[in-house]
């Protein structure tokens, strides 16, 4: 009988070695005679048990990790294909506390199917939602993502029912479905595990929008930076087409969807959706002036539903399970789930998709276990690079665009990036500005000058020169910035300054 | 960041064009991408992916192939980091700098590997070997510092580990 193998393909993984691990097992197979059939998964998104090798029981996977090539023979003498003990045994993967305790919704088959299988994807419950949506009226299929209380995971948290309601109710002969996979944000690999691990579910995602505003062309635009998320997501496009989920007759509907892979080309600014636009359209990725709305005149000019990976990822099952079923998780006015990533220095790294509501605390303890080094943790930079940094105080803040939005924070798009007690604050303050510098777009002074000058003015500050009148000036240029600058890039960078100013000054060798 | 050295070089006046390897990877990238919509960029990957770099002197070509003006084009390439001028050494490591892996120790990597190689972002050791670029986050958060090595990702990298690395880029021939 021939056991099967799990090793995941994830870049994440392949960082630390999957690559040499799932080789080693198959020449060590091989040389014991041993059948074995391996499959190469996703990641579960329990990174510092990475690389996680898995093995199919009667009772469920049973997981092994971190695997290192060279503890391959001794699994093997351990019988791990039969689930023997040894000492990298973690049990049931399903059984593991941090995987556990989430609610997987939208990544709930991340890491456990093979990405680019589509039998696999249909196995686990792939193609659900959109079955159910192509019995719908499109203004039906608007209102359940309306009624799901779906905001976007981008990071803007808009609710993404009104962007499909205000594009949808535009007559015109073309329209788009554009998906922003430009995560630039420090912190956050939640889109690229997706594109990675679960593509299927995003091109899911986007025919259904595609269908609920009537639009027949697609495109996805990813960073540069992840050129393996790009080449799986390319082959995946490539099989939907081939097996007719994508083209001129979707799915046997008689509807036309075309969907087109785009790379980025190294420019934070293009995680904006307007400058994202303006890139796809070949252009400097300059941010536009808003009105109009890209869901009224967006992509060349077209109505054009523009949303993040997770928000489009997460659609399959609101229309699978309904809206209800999604929105009686989380609290507030944030419904559904988030996946969250812990990042930076933490003891336990990865993916936690949770309903909104627990604490930052419980992320950060029960979740993350501390910090890697086992040092306190002094700050936690939430929402990537124009996030706020957060003191221990304020550690009980539930996870939940309100409560965040009262902390003086964001959660953007769920990077949570943890720094322990060596931390500089008055050098992450700087490198803040320094980032909005390097990556402005230029089209407006506050943020292009502004980034600049705030450099200059924190290097006088930690210089010991005029420090409190500097503060004063550096307080103020912040308050031009966030008011007048066009784009959340200027208008948002001065929040990881103004926090470290506020909560840690001593950093800057200001009294407390 | 010196972003002044990666933008691309004026096109000097007694303008020599491109060379013909230059000539025929512009060429088939024109005509590859010139009926996609919104092609330039598309166009400029195609070239870099060939060539390494996309060369100034091929700014009028592109810009005649997709009737487009010259500024327009030298705009696009300038705008984004990902295009370099200039051919790069062998190898490229891009080392992030972004905010987890500073909470990991990448301002000690990225001192060490500057040190090492005795150049700045952006620049290409003596031996022709590596290309040193900055990146602002890999996506690879939860096991940082990262680093992309032509393209492939690596994770929880130390400063001997990255040493070894670029002495090993360094030795190949």
């Amino acid at each position: 009988m021939s056991v099967t193998v799990f090793v995941p393909i994830d870049s994440a993984a392949l960082s630390v070695g999957a690559g040499a691990v799932a080789t080693r097992i198959v020449e060590e197979a091989a040389r014991r005679g041993l059948e074995l059939r391996l499959v190469r998964n996703g990641s579960r998104g329990l990174f510092w048990l990475e690389p996680l090798v898995e093995v199919a029981t009667p009772a469920g996977r049973l997981a092994y990790g971190p695997v290192d090539a060279a503890d391959v023979e001794s699994l093997f003498d351990a019988d791990f294909l039969l689930g023997g003990a040894h000492a990298l045994s973690l049990g049931l993967t399903e059984e593991i506390p941090f995987l556990k305790r989430q609610e997987r919704l939208t990544y709930r088959r991340i890491g456990l199917i093979d990405p680019l299988d589509l039998s696999d994807y249909a196995a686990h419950d792939g193609w659900q939602g959109l079955r159910h949506a192509l019995a719908l009226p499109p203004a039906a299929i608007v209102q359940e993502v309306l009624d799901s209380g779906l905001r976007g995971r981008g990071g803007a948290a808009f609710p993404a029912g009104i962007k499909w309601k205000t594009c949808a109710d535009v007559v015109a002969t073309q329209k788009y479905i554009v998906c922003n996979a430009d995560e630039g944000d420090s912190g956050t690999y939640a889109d690229r595990l997706t594109l990675e691990g679960d593509p299927f579910s995003l091109i899911e995602g986007m025919l259904i929008a595609g269908l609920a505003v009537g639009a027949s062309e697609g495109y996805v635009y990813i960073r540069s930076e992840y050129p393996r998320a790009f080449q799986v997501f390319s082959q995946a496009i490539a099989q939907a087409h081939a097996a007719g989920y994508l083209g001129a007759d979707v799915a046997g509907s008689g509807k036309p969807f075309r969907l087109h892979a785009r790379l980025g080309a190294g420019a934070y600014i293009c995680g904006e959706e307007t400058s994202l636009l303006e890139s796809l359209e070949g252009k400097r990725g300059q941010v536009r002036v808003k009105p109009p709305l890209p869901a009224i005149e967006g992509l060349f000019g077209q109505p054009t539903v523009i949303n993040n990976v997770v928000t489009l990822a997460s659609v399959p099952v609101i229309l699978a399970r309904g809206a209800a079923f999604y929105r009686d998780f989380g609290m507030g006015r944030s419904r559904g789930t988030i996946p969250l990533q812990l990042a930076g220095n933490v003891r336990r790294g990865g993916l936690v998709e949770k309903a909104f509501g627990l604490s930052l605390r419980e992320l950060l303890q029960d979740f993350g276990g501390g910090t890697a080094t086992g040092r306190p943790i002094r700050a936690v930079q939430v929402g990537g690079p124009l996030g706020a940094y957060l003191p221990e105080a304020d550690f009980d803040t539930a996870i939940d665009y309100e409560a965040f939005a009262a902390a003086g924070a964001m959660l953007g798009h769920g990077g949570v990036v943890v720094f322990d007690d060596s931390v500089d604050m008055a050098a992450q303050a700087r490198f803040a500005m320094e980032f909005c510098a390097v990556e402005s777009c230029g089209k407006c002074t506050p943020c292009r000058i502004g980034s600049t000058r705030g450099v200059e003015v924190i290097d006088r500050i930690t210089a010991g020169i005029e420090r409190e009148r500097n503060e004063v000036l550096l307080r103020d240029l912040c308050d031009t910035m966030v008011n007048g600058s066009l784009c959340a890039l200027g208008g948002m960078a001065p929040f990881p300054v103004l926090s470290a100013l506020d909560h840690y000054p001593e950093d800057f060798g200001l009294a407390r | 960041m010196s972003s002044a050295s990666r933008k691309p070089a004026a096109i000097p006046l007694k303008d020599p064009g491109p060379t013909p390897v230059e000539r025929v990877a512009v060429e088939d990238a024109i005509a590859a991408c010139r009926e996609l919509p919104g092609a330039l960029l598309p166009l400029l990957h195609a070239v870099q992916d060939r060539l390494g770099y996309v060369p100034p002197q091929a700014v009028p070509m592109i810009a005649h192939g997709l009737n487009l003006s010259r500024a327009d084009v030298h705009g696009v390439i300038s705008f984004y980091h990902h295009f370099r001028a200039a051919p790069p050494g062998r190898h490229v490591v891009q080392l992030c700098r972004a905010e987890s892996c500073q909470a990991m120790g990448s301002a000690a990597l990225e001192a060490s590997a500057k040190h090492h190689l005795r150049i700045d972002y952006g620049q290409t050791s003596a031996s022709g070997a590596v290309t040193l670029e900055p990146a602002y986050c890999l996506g690879n958060c939860a096991l940082s510092p990262a680093i992309l090595l032509d393209g492939e990702l690596l994770g929880r990298v130390t400063p001997v580990r990255l040493t070894q690395l670029l002495d090993a880029l360094e030795a190949q021939a």
